[in-house]
């Protein structure tokens, strides 16, 4: 890391770092346990983006082209879509949004010197870093994970997934998970006790709600993930017989525990990045955010119905049609706190004076990836219409541009957004705009087309399709593989900005940037705030 | 107002379906072709209410897009800080506010209405003129017609280096389901191993077959389908070979029909496998979804 040996040479802050051992391995501090979080995501990224394009170079034509060995070629196909879904979601997106940025910026902008439990903030870290080596580990354990991310049984049960594979994804969901609920309680601590004074709930700025709301959706959530996974477990293990119908026990039992945790994991994906999206639009605006009150209380909003939609993945399972009408309800019903959020995001647009700088190109693409996966979403939401999309590309269509999606460009957005703080180095823009642009345009030429192949029927999950998909599957992976230079695009700058960058400011965006963070030099020295600024009569999100 | 929407709505669903059947599969078959953009073609009262549907919700949606990409793009040109140095301050405004929440809560409810009523329309189920059971297998599907003389026959796909000329490949199989048209056939599916799931897009059909359970639903082949064969692909992963469990009906006439369960019973009597489902599900009437705790226990 450069910037470590660098940091010692500028040691004038009275700060003193410790060796390189104990600096990155034992840290109790949030910034640094935050830099590490981004490189294992941005190394589980490589990971998992690696397994996405092979399956997409598998599938630019119809055939098998490389996984020709039979049977053990399907099943490893099937592994690497566990494992990318597996990957992105609990080891790029989270660690990322949440570990890195939340760790980093939640106590620069409420003013505090820390976290409020530094060791419990390491030991979160390195329980992910132990699930993240599980989860490969179980690649390499016999026929490897082949249920998807969705893990149902019978699929998963010990009859069909012999062998130790499963468990060992178990246990790095376990240890994920147990990551994350630590890391939940100690946002909340954070947020709850240690805001400068003056700083009230309704003026802190919008990245610490939505940061605070994910942590409760996460300690609600994850026990039932938690719960789920120990039962599978045991009817792996020990003969009991939760999710197996011949001894009385029901395998869409799996999914209604599964999703009542895996639909509030989409917003506990993307509602960090809500909050991030939310800073970015209105610095580059140079105006605050447009109803400040409505966008806090539209993802409080979000986070209560999002516990209460889970059934809408299971429209299919057979369930009763009152079932199924009432989870249609209540799923429409998200679109509007989502509505509130984007026409808001708009209307802080709306009259400013806008700097088309990386981060903000970013944030403007992600309302739109947004709003096309939200209208899909909408089709998604009726039950009825599930009859002919249920598990079909058009599902693969809309959650990679609602959420997937959606989160590596906030991810993308805060990184620009906030490298000069983290790094005291600034990118290259040029750099950074052209990497945008191939990013955007590879990612629509990726999945745009996965509706239209969807509409025609193409199920999700197969390694090879009928001929007659293969027209818009080719347009897709030409897509992957612009989207996979733009990748190794932005791995460059990110080599040239910690090499070569020039000096950051301590606030290089100008009269728009209010937050705290730009109120400390760049980068952030070691301790911050040890004295806490006086926010008493500021404005919300001053 | 309602009315001129529906208006404009309806004609602009007939451009978009009458796009969309340019997209039909080759004579003969119903499955979807290159480059197709939209819906298979609907074979079924419920598919066709599908389809309208969905046509409708695609241009809602539409609307919905043009309409913020419209304000993103006025956004970028105007207040871009060339063309507008000064940014104003104004951070809130209540009539907006309440007009973007109430204005999408309308839409929804003008969404959720006709989407419930074709919900329940494709669940309730009429009078049934006869029965298929389907049982989901790693990797094929089992067919029994327990009206038509109680025989059973396994469905399997025929690999790739075994097709005949003109046969798609993955979704040829050795013995089609043969269904009469304009017959309400009611559809118990359950499954002896892991889930499926017994999927025919242009019937709108879509059900998992899960152990341990009976899912109940219809269909009913429209009567221009005679002679077509009506494709679909298992839709839940079931393991190695999920991509490679197709479904293909072959639709005929009542009489044909008739003709060919004589013929049937004869074919498929003698090397019948083992019905896993032996108790009658048959006599169970109008019941959602029966929990058979030990069906799989069969296996
Ligand atoms: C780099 C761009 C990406 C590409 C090319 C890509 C590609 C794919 C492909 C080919 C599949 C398998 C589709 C199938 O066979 O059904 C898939 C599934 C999936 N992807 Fe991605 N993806 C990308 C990014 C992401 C990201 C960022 C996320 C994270 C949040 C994500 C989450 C998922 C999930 C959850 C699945 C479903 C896995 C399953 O079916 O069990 N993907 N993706
Ligand atoms: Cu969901
Ligand atoms: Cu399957």
């Amino acid at each position: 890391m450069a910037n470590a040996a660098d940091a010692h040479a500028h040691d004038d802050h009275g700060d003193h770092y410790p060796g390189f051992f104990s600096r990155w391995f034992c840290s109790t501090n949030h910034k640094d346990i935050g830099t590490v979080y981004m490189f294992v995501s941005m190394f589980a990224a490589l990971v998992g983006g690696g397994m996405s394009w092979f399956m997409r170079l598998e599938l630019a034509e119809p055939g098998l082209q490389y996984l020709t060995g039979g049977a053990p070629d399907m099943q490893f196909y099937n592994v690497l879509l566990t494992a990318h879904g597996f990957l992105m979601v609990f080891f790029v997106v989270m660690p990322a949004l949440i570990g890195g940025f939340g760790n980093w910026f939640v106590p620069l902008m409420i003013g505090a010197p820390d976290m409020a439990f530094p060791r419990m903030n390491n030991i979160s870290l390195w329980l992910l870093i132990a699930g993240l080596a599980l989860l490969l580990i179980s690649a390499f354990v016999g026929s490897g994970v082949g249920t998807g991310w969705t893990v149902y049984p019978p699929l998963s049960s010990s009859i069909y997934h012999p062998g130790a594979a499963v468990d060992f994804g178990i246990l790095s969901l376990h240890l994920a998970g147990a990551s994350s609920i630590l890391g939940a309680i100690n946002f909340i601590v954070t947020i709850f006790n240690m805001r400068a004074p003056g700083m009230t709930l309704h003026k802190m700025p919008l990245f610490v709600w939505s940061i605070l709301v994910t942590a409760f959706l996460l300690l609600l959530a994850l026990p039932v993930l938690a719960g789920a996974l120990t039962m599978l477990l045991t009817d792996r293990n020990f003969g009991t017989a939760f999710f197996d119908p011949a001894a009385g026990g029901d395998p869409v039992l799996w999914q209604h525990l599964f999703w009542f945790f895996g639909h509030p994991e989409v917003y506990i994906i993307i509602l960090p990045a809500f909050g991030l999206i939310s800073q970015i639009v209105s610095t580059f605006s140079k105006k605050p955010v447009f109803g400040y009150l409505g966008m806090a209380y539209a993802m409080v909003a979000i986070g209560v119905v999002g516990f209460v939609v889970w059934a809408h993945h299971m429209y299919t399972v057979g369930l009763d049609v009152d079932t199924r009408a009432y989870f249609t309800a209540a799923t429409l019903v998200i679109a509007v706190p989502t509505g509130v959020k984007i026409f808001s995001w708009l209307a802080t647009m709306w009259g400013g004076s806008i700097e088309f700088k990386t981060p903000m190109l970013y944030a403007f693409g992600f309302i739109f990836l947004f709003v096309m996966g939200g209208v899909t979403g909408v089709t998604l939401a009726n039950s009825s219409a599930d009859l002919v999309f249920h598990d079909t590309y058009f599902v693969v269509a809309h959650f990679h541009y609602v959420m997937a999606i959606a989160a590596i460009f906030a991810m993308f957005a805060g990184w620009y957004y906030w490298i000069g703080k983290m790094s005291g180095k600034q990118y290259n823009e040029t750099l950074g705009k052209i990497q945008f642009w191939m990013f955007f345009v590879g990612v629509n030429i990726l999945f745009f087309p996965q509706h239209f192949a969807g509409l025609a029927g193409m199920p999700r999950r197969i390694p090879d399709y009928p001929d007659a998909y293969a027209g818009w599957n080719y347009v897709s992976s030409v897509g992957a593989l612009i989207t996979a230079v733009g990748t190794m695009l932005f791995f460059w700058i990110l080599y040239r900005t910690y090499a070569a960058g020039t000096k950051a400011e301590q606030n290089p965006w100008g009269e728009g940037a209010t937050t705290l963070e730009w109120h400390v030099p760049s980068p952030a020295p070691f301790h911050t705030f040890e004295d806490q600024p006086d926010m008493s009569g500021k404005q919300p999100a001053e | 107002m309602r009315n001129k929407f529906m208006t404009f709505g309806l004609a602009l669903i007939g451009a978009v379906v009458s796009f969309g059947s340019a997209f039909a599969g080759p004579a003969g078959e119903v499955r979807s072709a290159p480059w197709q953009m939209w819906l298979q073609e609907p074979a079924s009262p419920t598919a066709e209410r599908i389809v309208a549907f969905n046509a409708q919700l695609l241009v809602i949606e539409t609307l919905i897009v043009i309409f913020v990409l419209g304000l993103m793009a006025y956004i970028a040109v105007r207040f871009n800080a060339k063309r507008n140095p000064v940014p104003s301050k104004t951070t809130h405004h209540t009539m907006l506010e309440v007009v973007w929440t109430v204005v999408p809560i309308l839409i929804l409810v003008g969404i959720a209405v006709p989407s419930l009523k074709h919900l329940y329309f494709a669940d309730s189920i009429p009078e049934a003129d006869m029965t298929l059971k389907v049982t989901g297998n790693q990797w094929y599907w089992t067919y029994n017609y327990p009206d038509n003389g109680d025989f059973t026959f396994d469905s399997l796909m025929i690999p790739e280096d075994e097709l005949k000329a003109g046969q798609p490949r993955l979704l040829t199989v050795d013995n089609k389901v043969v269904l009469p048209v304009e017959t309400n056939i009611r559809l118990l599916l359950t499954s002896n191993d892991v889930n499926h799931n017994w999927a025919l897009p242009s019937l709108s059909v879509k059900l998992d077959t899960i152990p341990g359970r009976i899912n109940e639903t219809w269909t009913r082949i429209h009567e221009k389908y005679a002679g077509k064969t009506i494709y679909g692909m298992c839709s839940e992963l079931c393991g190695v070979n999920h991509g490679f469990m197709p479904i293909a009906i072959l639709a005929v006439s009542k009489e044909e029909f008739e003709a060919w369960t004589k013929q049937a019973q004869q074919t498929f009597a003698s090397d019948a496998p083992p019905v896993p489902m032996t108790r009658d599900i048959a006599a169970i009437d109008n019941v959602e979804t029966v929990r058979v705790a030990d069906a799989s226990a069969a296996r």
